[in-house]
Formats: C-alpha cells, structure tokens, sequence
C-alpha cells in the first residue's frame, strides 16, 4: 500500500455530555439515552448498539427523565417543567407541553403505557392521559411536601410509590390519596445527615417497595403495612439509579462511586422456594456518578457522569459466545462530528455549541515508517464560531474548497462564506435563507464546491446551487409518498452528477442530480446503514452497516458489483465482523477508485479491491513491522484489507492526497482530565 | 487419605478365645453396639464408645456355639446356632441362654446372615438358604443339598442389591473354588468356577467382596500374597450354565504369603481395602491399608502380639483380635486432593532438569495383571468384557530378573540390571522396576551384608521410582547412613514424606566430615563458594558504603553485621555436606507435617543449619538476581522458606544457646538492612514510575505531529 504521511491530530477537544438518563424499551429493543446537554440518542441493541438517531440538546432544557409509553412513543421531563414527546420518524420534537408543576424531577409511564405520571418540584404528582397524538393532564395525586424525585408504577396499575427527600410516598391510583408514608432514616455510617434524598424507587408485583438513597442504601419496603423489610448499605456515597427487570428476579443499581451492583432474587437454600434479594455482582465500570441504570433481557446497562454507556451482558442470560456477549463501552458518537477540506487542509470541528477551523501544519521533510517529522509549520486555529441561541448544532460541513461553512440547528439554518486574505480570514454571513432550510439532518457540498445538499427533517432533499456570496435553490426531491423517515447520511459522486441519501431504516436512495430524478433505491438491509461513499470514476456507491457488512453498488449499472458479490459469497474475515464499533467514515482518493478507505473508532483500514480477499485462516491484522523485503512483499500481496490500529480513539480519517491522510484522535485520558473529579476512594496502599 | 487412627481395646478381660480366635463380630441394631461371638460358648453385647460390655450370655457347658450371633434387625432379637443345629433366638432382657426359644432344625447351619432391611438368612452347610421366618415355622423341613459332597463351604456374604438380599458363598473342592450366587427376589442360583490363571498352586487364603449395581467384585487375598479380583454379574446371564469367571490381579505381594495365622482381607470402600499379616516372612503381623487404584501403601499399623487372622469392619472401626484382646482401629478415609497428597511440589527449576518421576499409571498396571497389552486405556468395562481372556504369561526376563535378585551375589545382579535397564522398556517397566526394588531391598533386611548399591543407585536413577512404590528403601539406606543414596532418592523421588526428609537432615547434620569425604556426592548444586569469597567481600563492602542511606544509629548495627557478615562469608559446611543439605533443600514437603519433625533436631545441628542457610542467604544477596552460582542451586525462596521453619520449630531452643545468639542477631541485623534496602528501592521504583509517566505523557500529550505510516 506504501507510505503515507498522517497528520495526527489530537487537539479537537471533544468532551461528550454526562449521561443523564436510559429508558430501554423491550418492545423494539431500543434504548434511548439523555445526556446533560439535553441531547437524546437511540441506540439500536439489536444492530449492534448502534446509535441510529439522535434529537439534538438545547441549553435550557435539561433533561431529568426519560421513559417509554404507549409502545414506543419516547418522552422526556427536564427542569423546565416542559414534558416532551419525541417524533422518531421525522427526528424533531413533536410537542412540548408544560406541566405546570414546576421542574419536573421525574416521570413514570404506567404499566399499560397508557398514562404518564410526573413529580414536580412542588411536591405534586401529576397524572396524564396518553392520547394518540398528545398527552392530556388527568388530575393531580396528593401534594407531598417535597419535591418528587422517584416515581414507580406497581405492575399491577393500583399503586404507585414516589420517592421524596426523607421519604417514600404509597399512592392509590383510584382514589390519588397517599396511603403510606415511609420515614427513610436518615443515619449516614452513624453521623445524622442533613437530608436523605430517595433516588430511586421500584415497585413490585408483589408489593415490595425497592428504594435507593442518598446514603447509600437499598431498602426494602412492605407497601401494604408501609414498614421496612430490609437494609443493604452499599455504598459510601449516593446510590442514584435503580431498574427492576421485568421477570422481577433481579435488579441493578448505580452508585456515586461508579460501581453498579447486581442484585438477584436467589433461593434461600437448593431447592427451597423461599427465595431472597442477595447482592451478587458488583461491576465497577464507571469513575464517576452512574446516575442511570437500566435492565435489559440479557444485560445491565448504566450511564453517568463519565459519559460512557456501558452495557454489560449477564453471562447467564447470554445462550451463544457472539456480540451480545462481549462487554460494551460507548462513549462516542456514531456520527461524524469533523469535516474536512482537502484543497486547503483545513479541519471543521463541531462542538455543541460552536465550530472549530483548523488549519493543518506541513512539514518538508520526509521519513520512514514511525518516524515523526519535523513541522516546518505548527497546526493553526483559524476561526472559533459560536452559535446563537440554546439550541446545539445538529450538523455541519465544510466545502472542499474551504470557502464555504454550513451548519444546521433544531431551528435554523446557516451558511457563511469564508475569504481568504494572506493571514487573515474573513466570514460573511450568507443571509436570507428561505425559509424551507429551517433545520438540516444532513449538510453535504459537492466535490467543486458549487452545490450544497440539505437533508431537512421533513425527509426532503434540497440542492442549491453557491454563488460568489449567494445561492440559488434549484430542487428539492420530496419523501416518498408514505414516508416521513428523514434522510441523515448523505453522499454525492466527485463528478457531482448522483447523491445517495440514506435513512435510519429503509434503503439507500441514489438521485440524479442532472436530471433531478430518483435514479434507483439500494434494496433495503435489516441493518441500519452508518457510513456512505460514492468512488470516483466508476460511480460505485460504498455502503458499510451497523453489522460490519461493506456493500458496493454500482450506480450506473443498478446493481451490485462483482467484487461486492465475490465478498458476500466468501464473507468477511471474523475479526472484521467482530469489530465492536460503526464504521463512520468512508472516503475515496479522486485518482484511485480501488482503494477504499473507512475506519471505525479503533482502526482504519484502506481495501485494495485488485487484492485477493482475507479467508478466516488469513491473518487479518499484523502489527508487527515486517522483518524483510519478501516479507513486505509477501504482506503488501497477501491481501485486500490494510488495517492499522495506531490512532485510537479515531473520530476522524481522510485522504488529503494520494499520500497524505489525517487522523483525528480523542485520548480518553484527555476527556477524563475535562471530567470533575471523581468521588475519592481510599485505595489500599495509598 | 485414608488413615488408621490410635487403636484401643474393647474387653480388659481376657476372652476365652481358642487359637481359632473368635467366630464373628456382629452388627445390632443399636450402632455402636456389636455382638462378639467367641468360638466356645459365649456371646457379649459391647457398646464401642463406652468400651463396654453391656450384656453377655454363654450356652451351657457342653453345648458349643457354631455360628456367631447376629441380631434380627426387624425385631431386635439376637439369633445364635449351637451345636450346628440348634437355634436360639433372645433378646436383651433375658438373661439365660437354655431359657429362650429353642428350634431344633434338620439341618446344620453355616452361618445366619443378617443385614439392614431383610430378614436374617441362614445358609446350611449343604448350601441350602432359608430366611428365618419361613424356617421358624416349619423347623423341621427338609433341607435340600445343593452342593456336591465334597464341597466346602470357605466363605460368605450378603449384599442389599436393589433392596433385595443377593448371598454370595464360596465353596472348595480339591484346590477348585466355586461361587455361588443366590438371588432372593427372582431366586437363581448361579454357579461359577473361579478360574485361578497360572498360579495353580496358591490357596487362597481369605476373601472379601463388594457390590456395584452389577457385579459382585469378589478380591481373594491368596498364599503368594497377592490379591486378586474376580468379576461376577450379579444377573447371570444363563443361570442353567455352569460358568467360569477369571480374577485379575489388583496389587502384588502385599502380604508374605506363608504366614503362621494367616491372612485377611477386607474391602473397605471403592478403593482401599484393609490387610492383615505380616508384610515380609520375619516381620511381625501388620494392619494395612491399601489403595487399590494407585496400588500405593496408605497406612500401615504392627501388630506385636499378633492376630489371629480375622478382621471385621463396620462403619468406621476395624476389629480384630490383637494379642488376646479384641482390639478396634477406628478408620477413616477423607477425600484427598492432588495438593494435599503431594504436599508442597518441587521447585519447577527441577522440572527442567530432572525429568519428575511418573505416578503409577492404575489402568496400565491394572492391565498388565491380566495380561493385556492394549494400546487403549482400559476402562473398568472393557476389562470386564474380557474376563473370559486367558492369562498371557507374564513378561519373562523381569521374572528371570526378580529370582537372580532373590539369590545371586551382588556383582552379578548389577550387571542384570544394567541389562535390564538397557532393553527397551515395556509397560510395566515402572511395576518390575518397583518388584525389583522391594526384592533387593527385603534381601537387604534378610541379609545385612548384601547391598546392592549400584543396582539401587541405577534403579532410582530411571525415575520410575517414588518413595511409595518402595518405602523401605529409603529405610535401609537411613540404617545404613548412605548419604550419597539419600541424596539421590530426595532428587529422585516426589513423594518422600515430612518424618524420613527430617531424618535425612538428621544423618546430614550429623554424619562426621571424615566419613562425608569418602563418599561421592553429587556436588553439582554447590558451586565452589570459597574462591569467590575473597573478591567478592571487597565488592560487598564498597557497596554498602555506597548505599549511603544508612541513618546514623543504624550505623554501628551495621558495623557489627558485616562482621558478622564477614564470619558468615566463610561456607560453615563442607561443600559435600553443602550438596546433601541442598538435596533437602530442593524436597518438596508441607510444613504442617515437616514442623513437628524439625522439633526432634539437636540443637547444634540447628545451628550449624541455620548458619548454613544464613550463608546461603547472603551469597544470594551479593547479585542483583538473587540465585547463587552452580547449575541446580537452591532457590532464595527455598532458603527463606527453610530459615522461616527452622525458627518457627525451634525458636525457643535457639533463643537459649549462646552461640546461636550470636547468629541470630546478625541475620536479624542483615534481615533489617535488606528491609532499609527494599524500602529504598521502593521509594525508587515510584520516582521511576513518575518518570516513566511523564515520559509517555510527553509521548502521548502532543496535540499535533505528522507522523510517517507505511501500510503492509
């Protein structure tokens, strides 16, 4: 394959938000995940958690629950006392609606998914009715004193049990009266505490009452006679989250310290039926608050704090050593959060609030394989543009010429036009958007800078034609007819004359940008599709799934090519399926259509399509530097998949030119340095 | 491990045991308690916790006990046979045998069974079996014969097979056994021949039989001290038939075959099986316990006053008659792990240069007893499949060897066994080897001048050889002081107990230089430490100086340590003695064990050890790697194990002797400088650490670089 100089970059200074929330619903197998920024992801579990949609934060509104109801409609309660439901076709917010109750501090869905329940700041518990299209306030339970930060269903739909600071309220759904109050003692290791604050409740069928405390308790309570049962003291610290599953043999638990614990219901001895709640397995993933836990069938799934979603599959439950049995840690984005002009060398970052311009170093020196070189000029920050209002940035892009930014929130649309003068750099403003380019999913320009396609959440596509410093609309493909799914990956041919357009579920649309037509539709694929390219020259549209397949498709010809076909036939190496990340990113060099280069977040690979495929007893990856020349023959033939694995994690790669690439890599350690400091555990020994 | 535990004796008075011994001891129904038939007329009740007797009754003189009591289990009434007729059957509160209920039947009765769960079975001496309530009501049936006139009835049992009663009985006819098997709940008799193989000539002497869920595993214990098992299926299949079943030989001459009172046997569970006699034709009666499957030695206890050759077990007690007393030995058999059996392993250095002697392979071994030579491993089953395969005989130039052994000159035996050990071996190599061994070594005991030495030496150095396949070895060795042979078995041998370790240390410690520089030891685990010592003093001071860190009231501690040093640099132990105490140091052992032992050391021995091991100690501090010099030295792990558990054993008698004092304190002080060191080098591993860390912080933290990458 040869040498490549790798500009490696580390200085996008990304820090994912703190987890806030996870709701898993076990209908679709989905789990949806509120950060502190207010963004909402899905993730998809049975598509190898891959992160399929994503509703964009907003400053003011922080998101404090998050449930499931109705199937699967998705709501959200945050601090503004907004309740949100979520359209998970067309990716917006469908309605905001106040519930007049002050913050609300969490929300409950009942067990028939057909009312929602939330605890406000007021110390009011509020009932709502789920309409088809809305929710409608019902009535109001009795007003408690405090605010109400837990809030559990029994099973059953007859009580609920509302977690309040010092104490555990018992409601009667019928009658909205609080039947029991249950005093949480407020002894901390001995020292009497200012409050106990009830993180968390969980109500069972059988009327135990399950809570978890500020002081690091897990009781359990009789609902029926309001008494306690029993006391586990697991932590030094907060215990913040609590999910039952839905057997209710076993629930998990998050601490302040981090450790997540399993507990389970276990027979007292073999063979008795009297069984009892055991702590079991404690798992410390996490440095920071895990303040949401969630239970699927087969896993234990916790957030926090230290951003990583962590999805731990209980061995027990798993039947078959695949995917689903490997431990899984997120902490990035499926998505690209970089754009790249390669003319210019320039590098867009998008934060959640502003973009970053870098402008690339060089260097004329030269090396061999390892070696740094020595820069005849340092990395530059061009440019640092905030966005106005609360809203976070959904998408941007930067055109390849460097001349052009376009970035995209919830509400509004912008695109400025860069000059270059010398040393300095000067934005314009493009002003006078029309008003159909409100919000973008997607922002792609073509390969000469003269066209910006707009994928907008009403699942349309618009093409717009850049003049020196204005533009020209020239067509919007519309949904087809009977679907509202919106577009979010998007991919034009270097010659400008076919865009691919690809949605979270059905198949891949190419159009005709010449003649502004649907050329054809990609037969759609179970999984969903994470990364898009259209090589040079030949046209062949490279599509890479959730499920580590790599299709190529030609476009011109309608159909698959051979070498497509010849990889599907023999299949793809096993290390290759195993790979636990998305592939994001898929990028051509204009003069060699052959080599495709697509990384994930902890390789990248670049296939020789003229190379003989890797079978499973080929070795797929060798780190170690070759020994001799034969040997780097006898690599550099043995097969198509170059892979390296020196830059992780990777959050970005491309071609510059034909032997240049840039990597941009996210120490973890960078982003737990910007984390608060975790709770301090004496460690034996220090 | 199974293990015999301190026996005790049941009667202080005397039982009026003829020479035959007793007839039988018996179970009741109460555990604990057991009915003790003597062979003339008296029947005792005795409570084994109390060591009491509870009860006791006798039949009137001139009337004879034939049969021993045993207790109805359903009705808790005892049942005894005199004058092989008549029957008696009474209970606890009576007091006079003649006044019980009497039933005279027409028949002589062998014995009366009586096991849990069925009613007692009495079997005639024609080989009739009848239950006991079915006879009682008709005691004058007519009892049929079942087996032919001359027929013998030798021995017999009973076993609960599927809660139905299965009595096995053996029967001799001129030199031929026979078993029969009586089924109750289909009542079959089947009858086999026991087939002998080629040892026509030896009687069997005892027998004793367990029960699977389909055979009876009937073990005989024979004239030439072998013991047998035979096979029999508990479902025949052809009753009518009269068949033939074969016995293989399950472990070799456990017993001295012609002794005075006779041997016994009895299984005790799956695996081990209890023997009583004596172990060599001059030594005294012994109880042993054997594993079957690893056809090793667990235990073993002498019998002084002799035995009259009956052994009885129940539950966990062993009995017999021991002297003129009954005596009972409490057994018991713990699961055993691989760990515990084999006690602390050797280093694994000695696994790289010597190759670990291999465990008796059971199932080969096993197989080799019924001659087969079958590459596969033969399972239980496929040796019962091949019961009915003729005995091969056995492989004739280890036999050839094994009489040269018992009777040629010494000479001539080495030059046997070097030929021996020159042909290609054979799968019992490791059997014949041990046969060898236990040969060469019992003509050892018989004769004192004859010792085969080399042959020995040449037999351990095959490493086929553990310490259980032949304990006496080591004894005589131990008898005969020969250091150089100890030596060898202690590298050699795996499984060489706490107790003969300490007594080898013992003769070690103790045996004169002048005798040492005679023998020819293998020295290769000493290095010559006197030619280093003088240029190596020199470096060790400078260093010391150099570590600087001493604080100052350390300073005079240290003064006096290295002289101390100094005095110690000098090896206190001739380099040969320094070869054998290193064998020791290699044996592997478990401390438990080993401490009692170290106790019994004489106190200057202990000294001169430990000044040894100080010595050891310091050699290996001298290098930045912590080993001493030489090819198999003894390990700094091994060194500070011994020291640990020399103190441990005998801290008090050490504390007490002045010269000990002395070396006390210095390796104490010495003790305490390596500590000052190690405490340093951790406050330099961290500073290292840091260093390290910044190191890759500098390498990581870069925001931006170009790097050159070259894809393969």
């Amino acid at each position: 394959m040869g040498e490549f100089k790798v500009h490696r970059v580390r200085f996008f200074n990304y820090v994912p938000s703190g987890i806030r929330c996870v709701a898993y619903n076990n209908q679709s197998n989905r789990l949806a995940v509120s950060r502190t920024d207010g963004t909402v992801e899905i993730y998809n579990l049975s598509a190898n958690y891959f992160q399929e949609k994503f509703f964009p934060g907003h400053e003011s509104r922080a998101t404090e629950a998050l449930c499931w109801a109705k199937g699967q409609r998705l709501f959200s309660a945050g601090l503004n006392g907004e309740i949100i439901e979520y359209d998970l076709q067309a990716l917006n917010i469908k309605y905001a609606m106040d519930a007049f109750g002050g913050p609300i501090w969490s929300m409950a869905a009942s067990p028939s998914g057909s009312q929602l329940l939330v605890g406000c700041e007021d110390g009011s518990v509020k009932l709502f009715q789920i309409t088809p299209d809305k929710i409608q306030f019902e009535r109001n339970f009795d007003r408690q004193k405090s605010r109400i930060l837990s809030l559990s269903w029994r099973p059953s739909g007859t009580h609920i049990a509302a977690g309040s600071i010092d104490y555990i309220s018992v409601f009667d759904v019928k009658s909205g009266s609080a039947i029991h109050k249950m005093l949480v003692d407020r002894q901390y290791m001995g020292v009497s505490k200012r409050k106990c604050i009830i993180w968390g409740v969980a109500f069972l069928s059988d009327g135990t009452v399950i809570s978890v405390d500020s002081a690091g308790k897990v009781q359990f309570w009789d609902s029926a006679t309001g008494t306690l049962v029993k006391n586990h003291l697991i932590a030094n610290a907060d215990v913040q989250s609590i999910a039952v599953s839905d057997q209710e043999d076993s629930f998990v638990v998050g601490t302040a310290e981090g450790t997540v614990f399993h507990f389970q219901l276990v027979s007292v001895t073999s063979n008795s039926s009297e069984k009892q709640w055991v702590r079991t397995k404690p798992f410390q993933h996490h440095t920071h608050d895990v303040r949401a836990v969630a239970h699927s069938p087969t896993a234990l799934i916790s957030g926090g704090t230290d951003t990583h979603l962590v999805i731990r599959p209980l061995m027990e439950k798993v039947e078959v050593k695949n995917y689903d049995a490997a431990l899984r840690k997120i902490t990035f984005p499926h998505r690209r959060l970089i754009s790249c002009s390669k003319k210019k060398q320039l590098l867009l970052f998008q934060f959640a609030h502003h973009l970053e311009l870098w402008q690339l170093g060089s260097t004329v020196a030269t090396g061999k394989n390892g070696d740094t070189l020595p820069l005849s000029k340092d990395a530059d920050h061009l440019l640092h543009l905030k966005t106005k209002g609360p809203e976070n940035i959904i998408c941007s892009c930067i055109s390849p010429c460097g001349s052009w930014i376009a970035y995209s929130t919830a509400s509004r649309f912008f695109l400025y036009r860069l000059s270059y003068e010398r040393d300095n750099i000067s934005l314009q403003r493009v002003s006078k958007m029309p008003a159909f380019l409100r919000s973008a999913l997607q922002i792609l320009f073509s390969e000469d800078s003269a066209k910006l396609f707009v994928a907008s959440n009403q699942g349309s596509l618009h093409i717009i034609r850049l003049l020196e410093g204005s533009f020209k609309h020239l067509h919007t493909f519309q949904p087809q007819s009977g679907t509202v799914e919106s577009m979010c990956l998007l991919a034009v041919s270097p010659d400008g004359n076919w865009l691919a357009a690809s949605g979270t579920s059905a198949g891949v649309h190419v159009y005709n940008v010449k003649n502004l037509k649907l050329h054809c539709t990609v037969p759609a694929y179970n999984f969903p599709v994470t990364a898009l390219a259209i090589a040079p020259s030949t046209n062949n549209l490279v599509i890479a799934h959730s499920d580590q397949q790599v299709f190529e498709y030609s476009i011109p010809d309608k159909q698959y090519t051979e070498w497509s076909r010849t990889i599907q036939k023999q299949g793809f190496h096993h290390l290759w399926l195993q790979r636990d990340t998305p592939i994001t990113h898929i990028s051509f060099h204009l003069k060699r259509p052959m080599h495709i280069l697509l990384h994930d977040a902890y390789m990248f690979c670049i296939i020789d399509k003229s190379l003989p495929l890797p079978n499973d007893k080929t070795l797929l990856y060798n780190p170690l530097p070759p020994k001799n020349e034969s040997d780097v023959i006898r690599r550099r033939t043995a097969h198509a998949f170059k892979i390296s694995k020196i830059y992780k994690p990777l959050l970005f790669m491309d071609l510059l030119d034909e032997r240049t690439l840039v990597a941009v890599e996210r120490p973890l350690d960078d982003i737990i340095a910007q984390l608060p400091p975790p709770i301090k555990k004496k460690k034996f020994g220090t | 491990m199974a293990a015999l535990e301190e026996g005790f004796t049941l009667s202080a008075v005397c039982l009026g045991a003829g020479p035959d011994g007793l007839l039988g001891v018996e179970q009741s129904d109460k555990t604990d308690q057991f009915l003790v038939t003597d062979s003339g007329r008296t029947v005792i009740l005795y409570k084994v916790s109390d060591q009491k007797p509870l009860g006791s009754w006798s039949v009137k003189q001139g009337q004879i006990i034939t049969c021993p009591a045993v207790c109805n289990f359903q009705t808790g009434e005892y049942v005894v046979v005199h004058d092989s007729k008549v029957l008696r059957i009474w209970n606890n509160e009576d007091v006079n045998l003649d006044k019980v209920f009497k039933a005279t039947l027409s028949a002589e009765v062998y014995r009366i069974h009586s096991i849990q769960g069925t009613e007692p079975l009495v079997l005639f001496k024609e080989g009739a079996v009848r239950g006991l309530e079915a006879l009682l009501a008709e005691p004058q049936q007519k009892i049929e014969t079942v087996i032919s006139d001359e027929e013998v009835i030798k021995w017999t049992k009973v076993f609960m097979v599927f809660r139905h009663p299965v009595l096995i009985f053996i029967t001799e006819k001129c030199g031929n056994y026979f078993a029969y098997v009586q089924m109750f709940n289909s009542n079959i008799l089947s009858k086999y021949t026991l087939l002998l193989g080629q040892e026509e000539k030896s009687i069997i002497q005892s027998f004793t039989a367990s029960v699977d869920r389909k055979f009876i595993s009937l073990m005989s214990l024979t004239s030439d001290g072998c013991i047998y098992e035979t096979l029999i299926p508990i479902r025949p299949n052809d009753p009518e038939k009269n068949q033939r079943v074969v016995r293989s030989l399950l472990l070799k001459a456990v017993v001295s075959g012609n002794a005075r009172n006779g041997v016994t046997l009895t299984v005790l569970d799956q695996d081990h099986v209890a023997v009583l006699g004596p172990p060599l034709p001059a030594s005294k009666e012994c109880l042993a316990i054997w594993n079957t499957k690893f056809q090793t030695l667990q235990a073993s206890k002498e019998l002084p006053q002799g035995t009259s050759g009956q052994l009885w077990y129940y539950g966990e007690n062993l009995f017999m008659l021991h002297g003129k007393f009954l005596t009972i030995i409490p057994y018991k058999c713990e699961v055993s792990s691989l760990a515990g059996a084999l006690g602390k392993l050797k280093h694994s250095q000695d696994l790289g240069t010597h190759a670990m002697p291999h465990f008796v392979n059971w199932e080969t071994s096993q197989g080799c007893g019924l001659g087969f030579q079958d590459s596969e491993p033969s399972k239980r089953i496929l040796r019962r499949r091949k019961i009915e395969v003729s005995v091969e005989p056995e492989h004739p130039a280890s036999k050839q060897l094994l009489s040269t052994v018992k009777k040629d000159s010494e000479k001539h035996i080495e030059v046997e066994v070097r030929k021996f050990l020159a042909v290609k071996r054979t799968p019992d190599f490791q059997i014949v080897t041990g046969d060898i061994v236990t040969g060469l070594v019992g003509r050892c005991r018989a004769e004192p001048s004859f010792y085969p030495r080399s042959a020995l030496m040449q037999l351990i150095q095959t490493h086929v050889l553990s310490y259980s396949l032949c304990p006496a070895l080591m004894e005589v060795a131990l008898e005969k002081t020969d250091v150089q042979m100890l030596q060898l078995c202690l590298q050699q041998f795996p499984d060489v107990p706490e107790s003969v370790i300490c007594t080898c240390l013992k003769i070690f410690l103790s045996i004169g230089d002048d005798s040492l520089q005679e023998t020819d030891i293998n020295m290769e685990s000493v290095s010559n430490y006197s030619d280093t010592v003088q240029d190596e003093k020199m470096e060790e001071q400078t260093e010391i100086v150099q570590n600087g860190f001493s604080p100052e009231e350390d300073n005079r501690g240290q003064g006096e340590s290295q002289a101390a040093a100094e005095e110690a640099a000098s090896c206190p132990v001739i380099p040969k003695r320094a070869a054998l105490l290193n064998a020791i140091l290699h044996s592997a052992y478990s401390e438990t064990f080993l401490l009692p032992h170290l106790k019994d050391i004489p106190a200057q021995h202990i000294t001169l050890f430990l000044q040894y091991l100080y010595f050891l100690y310091l050699k290996c501090s001298e290098n930045a790697t912590m080993t001493l010099p030489g090819i198999h030295p003894p390990t700094l792990n091994q060194i500070m194990d011994w020291i640990c558990l020399l103190l441990d054993a005998n801290f008090t008698v050490v504390v007490m002797i002045p010269e000990a004092k002395r070396l006390l304190l210095s390796l104490y002080k010495f003790v305490k400088s390596q500590i000052c060191i190690c405490s340093e080098l951790n406050k330099i591993e961290v500073s290292f650490r840091e260093l390290q860390k910044l190191n890759q912080e500098k390498n990581n933290r870069e925001l931006y670089s170009i790097e050159v990458l070259e894809l393969f």
